[in-house]
């Protein structure tokens, strides 16, 4: 999983029958400290409550398929969760296991 | 498989069933000196108990993952697997 922000929704009457009922997202990537991590996507929305604004946790390629119900629907990316909770310590440098390696 | 460090949590209430009561880190990328491998993360359903600041190993497949969770249609990729006690690196050696 990584982390997305919903930026948008978008609603497509013609697609493929295998995705009747989906809801759209438009997702933009994040990385681990919440910036902004390149060009936004469309997801499905397995949570089935994101909407924009949201923090989310996504999956992607095949995962993205197994999301649904009925599941393998041809998606490449579909948001699996609202975050209400991101914490995150940025505790740069090597850590003590690592230290333990390159000194041996 | 991946090195990482664990670096912080992400809680969910509404997400999809499968996730439910599975705890999820998130895990950055590091090289064998323990270093950050740029912006590169992960967010893994952790199986073997790590906390953060620590170096894990995580299984970044989605049928490996599936095998590990023994569920074969688990909408999952990535998962903790293994808590790093040392890492050697021979390649710098003289």
């Amino acid at each position: 999983m990584k982390l997305g922000r919903v930026i948008g929704t978008l609603v497509a009457s013609v697609k493929p029958e295998a995705m009747r009922g989906l809801k759209f997202l438009i997702v933009r990537p994040l990385t681990a400290e919440l910036a902004d991590d390149g060009e936004p996507f469309v997801a499905t929305d397995a949570s089935a409550q994101a909407t924009s604004g949201d923090l989310v946790t996504y999956e992607a390629s095949r995962e993205a398929a197994l999301c649904h119900d009925p599941w393998f629907v041809p998606v490449d990316h579909a948001v699996v969760g609202i975050v209400d909770q991101h914490a995150y310590s940025d505790e740069g440098g090597p850590s003590k296991a690592a230290d333990q390696g390159s000194a041996s | 498989m991946i090195l990482g460090r664990v670096c912080g949590t992400v809680v969910s209430t509404v997400q999809h069933p499968f996730y439910a009561g599975k705890k999820q880190l998130m895990v950055r990328y590091c090289t064998p000196d323990g270093a950050f491998d740029g912006e590169k993360y992960v967010v893994a359903v952790d199986l073997v108990g790590a906390g953060v600041g620590e170096t894990v190993i995580v299984e970044d497949e989605g049928n490996s993952a599936r095998q590990l969770m023994g569920a074969t249609n688990a909408p999952i990729r990535s998962v903790i697997v293994g808590i790093v006690d040392q890492v050697t690196d021979t390649s710098e050696s003289p």
